[in-house]
């Protein structure tokens, strides 16, 4: 009876399971077959004869593919290296120095970083931004990016830098080495996947980023991709279906790559040297 | 190669005191090894002389030159970690050779000299590899050529040999000797083993609970330990410790179920010292009690406990009253004892310690 019982409850979770799968993987699949499909519909199928006329019609789109290819670049390289860099910093700093109240100070800075980086921040946001002259540039965008990334990205690589033991660092120490060489030589290489996947992380939080770009930029040029999806709906407001797609296939793309690239550089390997 | 100056050295972790008040000079060219319990301190006391922990008190000096509150690059050090600390990133090469680097050496002569050092520990043809890809007994011998590589004032060994196998490690301890007596190294060397604290050391430091409990030549801590707890801890078995009651003027000591050891011609050596006779241990090693079935003058009665074979010698176990003594017989049979034995111990070789421990003459 009670084995009966847990089958049907298995399978009534494996169909769950399925269900869910099937409601998040359809979209992707759509998003996959969609923009080589002639006449696109919200539908998915298979395209009797693919083409890539749209991705020609959205590569004639200047304003688009600027968006993508240049504005989303600069703001999400640039997010992705500052993030990226203060982040090791000042997570090795925070794991290795002992600073009364540093737990505290960390779970603070976490709290804050949802209104610093949300919507409720945005008018004082905009205000200091005018007055540092950075309203309609990519160097304010990023500087509000970077401060709302943050704090959760120093919590993640504290977490890094806190499992590699500081043996490792000590034996730098007695062979001499001074503080920036052990960084340079022994800290960094360490947490080198922890800096990869915070990197990666914060490149894909601001690639996909709305509204504080639409908020801090003027001129069309400037703005990213997420903005210019909206130059392929038609003047009525409704979503061409093939272009926007493709375009979407397109913004999609470097994400991805760039993941792929990562785990295949970096991987998560870690070689022993401490006797455990 | 410099002289280490320890004085008055305590060093606490919160309300745990790690290191407590220790004093302890090396000489130049010196290798003291440091011996104890697990948790004694060993490590801690290590560490401050390799600066990676600052005293509450006390001060350290390496040469003639003060060093307590320096840091390590400061002091010309070299130290093999308890845990080994060999860079997972890079090649035991690199390894190997990174204090080197660190002192801007050139690579060709870098590779050149751990290469050398290498061999000497037997991993020479492994410096292309990763620690993660070595043996944990590889690893080790990496480590200790790390320290050895370049010429620093000071080695701070911490067990650098646990983990390798019997015959390894006898050859790993031999070219530690080697390299001790060519080049007079002034060296700490923490370990377990007390065969190879006998073997390499000139001088052994016994801690206990942070304390230095003994501080001598080899010979001298196994031969006359300084109080019980050095008895109990160096020799394997230990010495025999038995509580005891000596009765100077009648020139007795007195065990548990009225026996009676005559010591009327000791009374010179320990007559002075002996003030209160009661709470008294006597101790004796295993070696220095001859065994006989028929009574003899000067024993004390037995009964055999149990007889074990260690190879070339014998261990006799033996009860008196709740007490179990230990007797080792140097001969290739099997004794033949009856179940009731007499003991008769080497008086020029038996120690007395009052209540607290602490030897007696
Ligand atoms: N960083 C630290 N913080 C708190 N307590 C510590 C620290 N380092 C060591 N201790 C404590 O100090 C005492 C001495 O430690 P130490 O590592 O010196 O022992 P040891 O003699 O080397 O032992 P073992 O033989 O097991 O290596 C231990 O009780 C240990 O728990
Ligand atoms: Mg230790």
């Amino acid at each position: 009876m009670r084995n009966y019982e847990s089958t049907f409850s298995k399978l009534l979770l494996v169909l769950f399971s399925l269900a869910c799968m099937a409601f998040f993987a359809l979209p992707l699949l759509w998003l996959l077959t969609a923009p080589f499909t002639p006449m696109t519909t919200l539908s998915v199928e298979i395209p009797d004869n693919p083409t890539l006329d749209n991705f020609r019609t959205v590569f004639k789109n200047e304003f688009a593919i600027r968006a993508l290819f240049r504005n989303n670049l600069i703001i999400a390289g640039g997010a992705m290296l500052s993030v990226a860099a203060v982040a090791t910093l000042a997570s090795y700093g925070l794991s290795r120095t002992r600073i009364v109240g540093r737990d505290i100070l960390v779970y603070v800075l976490m709290l804050f970083s949802s209104v610093v980086g949300g919507t409720a921040a945005m008018v004082p946001l905009f205000l200091l931004a005018y007055h540092l002259k950075l309203i309609d540039t990519h160097v304010g965008v990023i500087l509000v990016m970077t401060g709302g990334l943050l704090p959760a990205a120093i919590f993640m690589m504290r977490d890094f830098v806190d499992s590699i033991p500081r043996s490792y660092e000590e034996a730098a120490l007695v062979c001499g080495a001074g503080p920036f060489r052990i960084f340079r030589d022994i800290a960094f290489p360490l947490v080198r996947p922890g800096v990869a996947v915070v990197a990666i992380w914060a490149f894909v939080n601001a690639w996909g980023a709305f509204l504080i770009p639409v908020v801090m930029l003027r001129s069309p040029e400037n703005m990213p991709a997420s903005v210019a999806l909206y130059s392929f709906y038609s003047e009525a407001g409704t979503p061409v279906h093939t272009l926007v797609s493709a375009y979407a296939f397109l913004y999609g793309l470097p994400v991805l790559v760039l993941y792929l690239l990562v785990n295949w550089r970096f991987g998560f390997r870690f070689f022993g040297g401490i006797k455990s | 190669m410099a002289k280490i100056q320890l004085e008055n050295i305590t060093k606490k972790f919160g309300e745990l005191t790690a290191v407590n008040d220790v004093s302890l000079e090396v000489s130049d060219g010196e290798f003291v090894a440091l011996l104890g319990p697990s948790g004694c301190g060993k490590t801690t006391t290590l560490r401050l002389i390799a600066g990676l922990e600052v005293p509450n008190e006390g001060r350290i000096l390496i040469g003639d030159k003060e060093v307590t509150k320096l840091p390590p690059r400061e002091r010309d050090i070299a130290m093999v970690f308890q845990d080994y600390a060999l860079y997972p990133h890079m090649t035991l090469l690199d390894n190997i050779g990174y204090p080197l680097k660190v002192r801007g050496v050139a690579k060709p002569d870098m590779t050149a000299r751990v290469t050398e050092v290498a061999t000497e520990l037997q991993i020479g043809d492994l410096l292309e590899r990763r620690p993660g890809q070595v043996s944990g007994g590889q690893q080790q011998r990496a480590s200790v050529a790390r320290a050895l590589v370049h010429q620093a004032q000071v080695f701070l060994f911490d067990e650098p040999l646990s983990n390798l196998d019997a015959k390894l490690r006898l050859e790993a301890r031999a070219f530690l000797k080697h390299l001790q007596q060519e080049v007079g190294v002034t060296a700490v060397y923490v370990t377990h083993d007390q065969a190879e604290a006998m073997a390499l050391a000139d001088r052994i430091a016994v801690m206990n609970y942070g304390r230095v409990m003994q501080l001598g030549h080899p010979l001298d801590v196994y031969r006359r330990p300084a109080n019980t707890f050095v008895a109990a801890f160096i020799g394997s078995p230990p010495m025999n410790l038995l509580p005891c009651e000596v009765d100077i003027n009648a020139g007795k000591i007195l065990f548990e179920g009225d026996r009676v050891l005559d010591i009327a011609s000791y009374r010179e050596r320990w007559g002075g010292v002996l003030k209160n006779g009661r709470d008294i241990t006597l101790g004796v090693r295993p070696e220095n009690i001859a065994i006989s079935s028929t009574e003899v003058p000067g024993s004390i009665p037995s009964r055999v406990y149990v007889i074990q074979p260690l190879g070339g010698e014998w261990l006799v176990v033996t009860q008196v009253g709740g007490e179990l003594v230990s007797v080792r017989l140097f001969q290739d049979e099997a004794p033949e004892l009856s179940e009731n034995v007499w003991l008769k111990f080497d008086l020029d070789r038996t120690f007395l310690y009052d209540k607290n421990g602490d030897l007696l003459q």
